[in-house]
């Protein structure tokens, strides 16, 4: 919990989470060389989340704060997945339609399309 | 006095945010209000990249033609070998490692320690610097190859435009970041916070650590996508 004096912590605990976010990174990067695939995404996405959760928790302190801030701060980007699950439905629709109704070439590459094939 | 303390031990958990939310006065209790307000900002900041990175996502999906790769186009040749994402990844850890003396700044400042709060939010401003050229190098590279936000030589034309504007955006507000940190270190050093608790470090670092959280999305998902 916060304290009226502010946020004090030792300096090992930033040099530690430091550490570890250069590490991660180094992972993300190394993700690069991997060939294309769930297991690439699905440590794509670790590597984000955990990167971004180090910097949030520790470095911006949001984990030393009170629950009412924590809960203001973390619930309202949540409706971000609604918006991206929606738009990703979507996208289907209108790459469907710049073929359809714009005559538009399709590269191999982007056949099929992903989320249609089943 | 006493029975306010009294009240505070009775509840835990889950049952303080309706405490604090319905008490009447400050809702973010122990939180100065400058901090929140960066916060409330911070926020509003984080919709308007994720809106960025949802409109690229959809555009990237609907397009017929091959979204160029990658790992190809920001690849720099070194001793003749092409590496993928060099440059990327040299900004990536250069903007860490600013995180990192930012977080020491912040530190220092709630020791009252003026002298190492200053100099590591020069260094923090340092390092936004160095990412801020590192950009403007790769944009230079990449309109040189024929990059516009309307075509580019290898696949769908949106490429340019998400590039540009995610990008552009991000190294805006690095740049904003930079003179913040050194109009805030500036006036540390001229005494106008001494009678503070310092909490004002902080709150120049949570904008510092938000653009560096916001590069790790970028680089996710424009990057290594």
């Amino acid at each position: 919990m916060s304290s009226e004096v502010g946020q004090q912590h030792p300096l090992t605990l930033y040099f530690w989470i430091w550490g570890l976010l250069f590490v991660v990174s180094a992972g993300s990067y190394a993700t690069d060389y991997m060939d294309a695939g769930l297991l690439r995404w699905a440590l794509i996405l670790i590597f984000m989340f955990v990167k971004a959760g180090y910097i949030v928790a520790i470095f911006m302190h949001l984990k030393y704060e009170r629950l009412a801030l924590i809960y203001a701060l973390l619930l309202p980007p949540g409706v971000i997945v609604l918006l991206v699950g929606l738009m990703y439905m979507e996208s289907d629709y209108t790459w469907l339609t710049r073929i359809v109704f714009f005559g538009a070439e399709v590269s191999p590459e982007r056949l099929p399309l992903p989320g249609t094939h089943h | 006095m006493a029975q306010a303390a009294q009240a505070e031990t009775e509840v835990t958990g889950l049952a303080t945010i309706a405490k604090d939310w319905s008490s009447d006065v400050t809702t973010f209790k122990g939180v100065p209000w400058g901090k929140a307000m960066m916060w409330i900002f911070l926020l509003s900041d984080t919709f308007i990249f994720s809106i960025f990175l949802t409109a690229y996502m959809t555009v990237r999906t609907t397009t017929a033609e091959a979204w160029p790769n990658a790992s190809e186009v920001f690849s720099l040749t070194m001793f003749g070998v092409p590496v993928p994402l060099l440059l990327i990844a040299i900004m990536t850890f250069d903007l860490i490692t600013s995180s990192g003396t930012m977080a020491l700044a912040v530190n220092y400042g709630y020791r009252r320690d003026k002298r190492r709060a200053v100099r590591f939010m020069y260094l923090t401003a340092f390092f936004g610097a160095v990412f801020v050229g590192m950009q403007a190098f790769e944009w230079t590279k990449l309109i040189s190859e024929g990059v516009r936000p309307f075509e580019n030589p290898w696949g769908a034309p949106q490429f340019g435009s998400c590039f540009f504007m995610i990008t552009g955006f991000h190294g805006l507000h690095v740049s904003a970041g930079v003179a913040y940190l050194i109009i805030i270190a500036r006036r540390i050093s001229k005494g106008r916070y001494d009678n503070t608790n310092f909490e004002i470090v902080e709150i120049t670092g949570l904008y510092w650590h938000f653009v560096d959280l916001v590069w790790v999305f970028i680089f996710a998902f424009f990057y290594l996508w």
